[in-house]
């Protein structure tokens, strides 16, 4: 059975099946990344545009990786060095793009929905890279797998996703994509960084780190954005620190052992203390690794249509 | 021009008029109204058997778009627009390039709607508070109200400052015009695209609490309690501040307030589309605010339905959705969506829409009055109350065609507007 969906924007509504062919699909993409020679002629011929508007040097490298290992031809477009700086609309940018017979879209942009703008005016298979704040599927993906890796299954998992819930596409997907695996979610952050109602997305809301950790197998810790400090949503990184960093004591107070990952760049002694970064506990290269792996998957079950 | 129409249901509720007549125009002028007028030769008759004849309806909210934007709406095809969706009347908003804050402008909008068929639309500006929009000076507004101006606005932004906002009312009250209020408290929506709430949440759109509307509305209310003048809350949109209005009102305070069809036909949920015609500002609110409307406008805390008429081009939408301007056509759908969804519901009697569309407005901007009686002027909107349609922008009068309501099957329609001795049918 192929994907229900010949893009990938959202992990909003897709189903378990789906989920779960992307990441079984993934296991053995990960096993040709352990061989010396890493590379299949999957997608051979197909032509892919990272089309990024938003710098990302971690996410499109690991696009540019997993297509080149399935062959594919590579094009990097990135909006400092485009047409986009000229007042060229997205809509006429891609449609350029098009008319260079290009099969697949991977993309990156600041505002939430580009990517379903985006499928409605080309025709290429759409990978939504990030769009605003809504989604980023391949990392909830990644996330996913990383954890299914470390406990040989997702049902019945209590994940926390901890930190700026409001303005995080990863949050958002992963709660998506967790909710649909039957996992336990919840998240945790300052009030003021937690969107309104999200309950109803049938997570639990904490407010106090201490409380989140208590029963929890796995914390997905968010990098805070420095930037965001010109809005008043914390006093200080100072403060954010001392009442949301993770750090060992904190992780020390929980019943047991708690598995840490962060979709990076970790700000390391601010979210995210450097012993807990670094400790076994800690997951955060492995979702590195892992990334690779699971975009081959994506690209591989959409660019062949299996 | 002569025009005899048959067997109309005539209402005036300026003096409780409900029945079935014939009426005879004569050079835009009622000549005779009863039963049973015999068709004297060459004479343009029509029968308006289960039509509706009533007071020549006004949308006081419509950005004309023109001077400035004329790609996007011109005088000239917002009020074939405006005639086509049933108005005899528009009040145009002052975000125009220039804005309407200098009288030159104001004489040249009214003289060029003038020479639209046959000046059948009057159309009166809604200047500026502020010059310029910009909240720092006060227009002048006695210049500008002696131009033809009939209120003022900062429309598409707040008067935000709350002195320059006491001194707005104080001084229009001395010219006897309302100063009408884009309620939005702009610290809290800064970046936002939609309302905040569940779907916001759950698209991850940056949001614009309800509450930023609430803030300036009962700002302004405290400052029309001291200063005693008139005040208009320009499309309300939530709960709170039909709630503030409500309250204002039973303290005998003049304070009024319209909403936009969309307010109480659509939610957010609407915008998990992502259509940027979903994308107005206010924006679509919940559920509850949609029920508040709907309460607002039946036990008359809701005093016009406006349509805040936006054109915006194709191109200016088919943008991202954070990227895409503010705001959707209405002028063309506005009586359909409030028969059906009013009307036809029973949540507002025919009569009570007539008074939302016409009387009403035409109190709060102080135009005079219409009364469909023998030797007034004909300024009247013909309804067919049980015409079955489907809208499609694509037959719209507006050079814009951004609307959300595109193949919405809607039962009730204004068929038709006589005035200055012109008479448009669009059936």
């Amino acid at each position: 059975m192929p994907l229900a969906s010949r893009h990938l924007l959202g992990l909003e509504g897709m189903s378990k099946n789906d989920i779960q062919l992307i990441l079984d699909t993934a296991t053995s993409f990960r096993e040709v990344l352990e061989r010396p020679i890493k590379k299949v002629p999957t997608l051979q011929g197909k032509t892919i545009v990272n089309l990024f508007f938003e710098s990302s040097t971690r996410t499109r490298t690991s696009f540019e990786l997993a297509e080149r290992r399935l062959s594919a031809d590579v094009v990097n477009f990135s909006a400092e060095s485009s047409s986009v700086r000229k007042g060229e609309t997205l809509k006429d940018t891609a449609r350029n793009i098009e008319m260079m017979k290009i099969d697949m879209v991977v993309m990156r942009h600041a505002a939430a929905g580009a990517a379903h703008f985006l499928s409605n005016v080309i025709g290429a298979n759409i990978i939504n890279a990030g769009d605003g704040a809504h989604e980023h599927p391949t990392q909830a993906l990644l996330d996913m797998y990383t954890i299914r890796e470390k406990f040989g299954k997702l049902e019945g998992l209590n994940v926390c996703i901890i930190g700026d819930i409001a303005h995080s596409r990863v949050a958002l997907s992963n709660i998506y994509g967790l909710k649909t695996m039957g996992v336990t979610v919840s998240v945790c952050g300052p009030k003021t960084l937690i969107p309104k109602e999200i309950e109803r997305l049938g997570v639990d809301v904490f407010y106090r780190v201490e409380d989140a950790i208590k029963v929890v197998d796995v914390l997905n810790v968010l990098r805070i954005q420095l930037e965001r400090q010109n809005r008043p949503y914390f006093p200080s990184l100072r403060e954010y620190r001392q009442y949301f960093g993770i750090t060992r004591e904190r992780l020390d107070k929980a019943e047991r052992p708690i598995t840490i990952l962060h979709p990076g760049p970790v700000n390391r002694d601010v979210e995210l203390s450097a012993d807990v970064a670094d400790s076994e506990h800690s997951l955060i290269l492995q979702q590195v690794l892992n990334g690779v792996a699971v975009r081959m998957a994506v690209l591989y079950l959409l660019g062949t249509g299996k | 021009m002569r025009i005899l129409l048959k067997n109309a249901r005539v209402i005036d509720p300026s003096y409780g008029k409900d029945s079935i007549v014939d009426l005879l125009i004569v050079d835009g002028v009622i000549e005779k109204l009863g039963s049973n007028i015999s068709a004297p030769k060459d004479i343009e008759t029509y029968d308006l058997t289960s039509n509706i004849v009533a007071p020549g309806f006004i949308d006081m909210h419509v950005h004309l778009r023109e001077p400035g934007f004329e790609y996007k709406e011109t005088i000239e095809s917002g009020c074939l627009a405006a005639a086509a969706g049933g108005f005899t009347a528009v009040g145009c908003m002052p975000n125009t390039n220039p804005p309407i804050d200098d009288a030159g402008i104001v004489r040249s909008i009214i003289e060029r709607s003038k020479n639209v068929i046959g000046g059948i639309v009057d159309v009166y500006p809604i200047a500026a508070v502020t010059k310029g929009r910009e909240g720092k000076e006060l227009a002048p507004m006695m210049e500008l109200a002696e131009a033809g101006a009939v209120g003022f606005t900062d429309d598409g932004a707040p008067v935000e400052h709350a002195e320059m906002m006491r001194r707005a009312l104080e001084y229009a009250s001395m010219m006897n015009k309302p100063v009408i209020q884009h309620a939005e408290e702009v610290s809290l929506t800064r970046g936002g695209v939609m309302n905040e709430g569940f779907v916001s949440t759950t698209l991850g759109m940056p949001p614009m609490p309800p509450v930023a509307e609430d803030l300036i509305v009962a700002r302004d209310i405290h400052l029309v309690e001291y200063t005693k003048a008139q005040y208009h809350v320009a499309h309300i949109s939530t709960a709170g501040a039909v709630e503030l209005v409500r309250a204002a009102k039973f303290r005998g305070l003049p304070v009024t307030c319209e909403v936009t069809p969309h307010h109480f036909v659509l939610t957010d949920e609407a915008v998990r589309s992502f259509d940027t015609n979903t994308k107005m500002n206010p924006p679509l609110r919940s559920n509850d605010d949609v029920d508040a409307m709907k309460e607002g406008l039946r036990d008359g805390t809701i005093d016009v339905i406006a349509t805040d008429h936006a054109p915006h081009s194709f191109d200016d939408k088919e943008v991202e959705f954070a990227y895409a301007p503010f705001g959707i056509v209405g002028l063309e759908t506005a009586v359909g969506l409030a028969m059906t969804e009013l009307v036809e519901t029973k949540i507002l009697s025919i009569i009570n829409l007539i008074e939302k569309f016409s009387v009403n407005p035409r109190k709060i901007l102080h135009l005079p009055a219409i009364r469909i009686e023998k030797g007034e002027k004909a300024n009247l909107t013909i309804l067919d109350p049980s015409l079955d349609w489907t809208v499609d922008t694509r037959q719209f009068k507006s050079k814009s065609k951004n609307s959300p309501f595109d193949g919405r099957r809607l039962r009730g329609k204004a068929v038709g507007i006589i005035n200055n001795g012109v008479a448009y049918f669009s059936k």
